[in-house]
């Protein structure tokens, strides 16, 4: 397990060395993507709550990042913990109303806010904020101390090191009594309440994390893609994400990583049949995981390594 | 006073079309307590057969129930193809396969029919016969919907399948023991609701013309209207219909601005979930811990 882990980082550091500027960059989408799908993993997965838009928080920590480097003159790292603190704020807010809503209701509400996230970024009165339907373009950051990597280079490394650090927080919080407990109440919650598990505290502040988590992949985005503008976050990305955390595996860390890259290089290679294509395949593997690979990607390479383990 | 009136006239037509979703939404929820996510795509797909048919030289009536018919059918065979084996599954894999059908229908559509903006004709004539308060093919959508609910109560109330159907719902083991086939009851459920739901595609197109996103956002107010009504209420749902359609335009044209109006939507299904999750005329859930 540390080998391969060890063995990833390395090939993860030298990759950008080797392939295109413009395959670095989609690396570094992919590692953004990684987040996101570690924050909806963690609430949907981990905790049951269904998110149909988590989008929405992926929108809002990208706005974070871009009004405060436009606007504000903020320096791009500067901006990732802002994105941070106002997507915690804005998810557990969101959160605890949708402690009364169970299943169904959930996936409804959070839909409506996935729908309704592009119309409230156009909103005339926020558009000397948000620059309403043009959006905002930022500036791609340069290496820092005088270091010979170009742009696309260093964002790359800088993501990758964000990327870790969540990874390693987010597997700390989830093996531990945290996580239990997040994962007792998606299977019992009224066991767990018996059990003396704050039921409406733990989903709340599930909510709260994985929001953050999206709100940091969505800064980080927005400073990759230099550009921000309300109909690229609209429904189908929060779907996306839906898609991602199914394909990648339910409530696993590393199917976060395998989704990220499924929904990063699935459609531009489906690209070619067709401007549609990417969305049947979606469709059609979503459907293919539910009935046949239920655990993902994730579940799948566990079962092959515990096959080659017991002879 | 003019202007408002003029609004809630335009609000109750197409109130009327998410009246119409709302239906097709509660009748799959009645039979398998399930929200098919899908239903605006599915009704999108039918209204584009609409299309091709009237473009194929169709006269407009024998389209429109062809297409019914047409929808019907699709409506039963995903029942029994893509819904079937999740039946069991919990809430989240039955989710997932609801977007998945979601965005396999939009992409289908887009893969055929291209994603250029299409126009689609009204039955009904273009000049005014109401003054300048109200469109003939507001008024008519109103009148179908209307149409539509009869049929539907007719249909629940009087006739021998109507009540297998109603018991399906209820009571699956006691039906299947006095020999109701519950399977196909829920199939037939779907293919009401596809049928309901592509009449609301036909007449809500005309007004927002044909894209294959063209559902996204009356699905929402449908969404808002089923739960105003009271999920499980198909009356209840009617009403809600009109209540969000009326309370989205004079929202949107006094207070809000056009902007917002997918955003009132958002506030409406929030609200009633916190407040009164079970809408006005819903029952009240009770659950047995």
């Amino acid at each position: 397990m540390v080998t391969v882990t060890i063995l990833l980082l390395v090939v993860a550091c030298v990759l950008p060395f080797i392939v295109s500027n413009y395959r670095t960059f989609q690396l570094t989408l992919v590692l953004v993507y990684a987040i996101a799908l570690l924050g909806l993993n963690i609430l949907t997965g981990y905790n049951g709550q269904i998110s149909l838009g988590h989008g929405a928080f992926y929108a809002l920590g990208a706005y974070c990042a871009a009004i405060l480097m436009d606007r504000f003159g903020v320096p791009y790292w500067a901006t990732i913990p802002v994105a941070a603190a106002v997507c915690l704020v804005a998810g557990f807010l969101f959160g605890l109303p949708a402690l009364r809503l169970e299943g169904l209701y959930l996936a409804l509400a959070t839909f409506a806010l996935g729908v309704a996230m592009p119309q409230l970024l156009k909103y005339h009165l926020l558009e000397k904020w948000t620059g309403g339907v043009q959006g905002i373009v930022i500036v791609k950051p340069a290496a820092p101390f005088g270091l010979s990597l170009n742009p696309d280079q260093w964002l790359y490394f800088f993501t990758l090191a964000i990327t870790l650090l969540m990874f390693i927080l987010a597997w700390n919080l989830l093996r531990g009594r945290i996580g239990r407990a997040l994962i007792a109440i998606r299977d019992q919650h009224i066991a767990a309440e018996a059990m003396g598990i704050h039921n409406a505290l733990y989903k709340s502040l599930a909510f709260g994390v994985s929001a953050m988590y999206t709100g940091i992949a969505g800064a980080l985005g927005a400073v990759a893609v230099q550009f921000v503008a309300p109909d690229s976050f609209n429904i189908f990305l929060s779907i996306v994400f839906l898609v991602g955390i199914v394909v990648g595996g339910l409530a696993s860390i590393s199917g976060a990583l395998y989704g990220a890259f499924f929904i990063q290089f699935i459609p531009n290679i489906a690209d070619e049949i067709s401007k549609a294509a990417p969305w049947a395949i979606f469709g059609a593997f979503m459907i293919g995981f539910v009935y046949l690979m239920p655990t993902g990607v994730a579940g799948a390479v566990r079962l092959l390594t515990a096959r080659r383990r017991a002879p | 006073m003019d202007a408002l009136l003029h609004q809630i006239l335009a609000g109750l037509a197409t109130g009327g079309i998410y009246a119409s979703l709302a239906l097709a939404l509660v009748m799959i929820y009645q039979a398998t307590h399930l929200v098919n996510f899908a239903q605006g795509e599915m009704a999108m797909f039918t209204t584009y057969i609409a299309w091709s048919l009237i473009n194929a030289g169709v006269p407009y009536w024998p389209a429109f129930f062809l297409t019914i018919g047409l929808a019907f059918v699709l409506g039963v065979v995903i029942e029994r193809v893509v819904i079937r084996p999740v039946e069991r599954a919990p809430v989240l894999a039955v989710v997932v396969v609801f977007i998945a059908l979601l965005l396999i229908l939009n992409s289908i559509t887009g893969w055929i029919y291209s994603y250029t903006i299409k126009t689609f004709p009204s039955p009904f004539p273009s000049q005014p016969i109401f003054g300048r308060y109200l469109s003939p093919h507001e008024f008519g959508a109103i009148l179908v919907t209307l149409v539509v609910l009869a049929l539907l109560y007719a249909f629940f109330r009087f006739t021998p399948l109507g009540l297998a159907m109603r018991a399906a719902a209820q009571n699956p083991e006691s039906s299947r023991l006095v020999g109701i086939r519950v399977g196909w009851m829920l199939a037939l459920g779907w293919g009401l609701a596809a049928a309901v739901g592509a009449i609301a595609g036909m007449m809500v197109a005309p007004i927002v013309y044909l894209d294959p996103n063209m559902m996204g956002g009356v699905l929402l107010y449908a969404f808002a209207a089923a739960l105003v009504g009271g999920i499980d209420n198909p009356m209840g749902a009617v009403i809600g219909g009109f209540l969000v359609g009326v309370l989205e335009n004079v929202l949107g044209a006094f207070v809000i601005g056009n902007e917002l109006k997918l955003s009132v939507a958002l506030v409406i299904i929030i609200g009633v979930l916190l407040v009164k999750p079970s809408g006005f005329f819903g029952r009240v859930q009770v659950t047995r811990v």
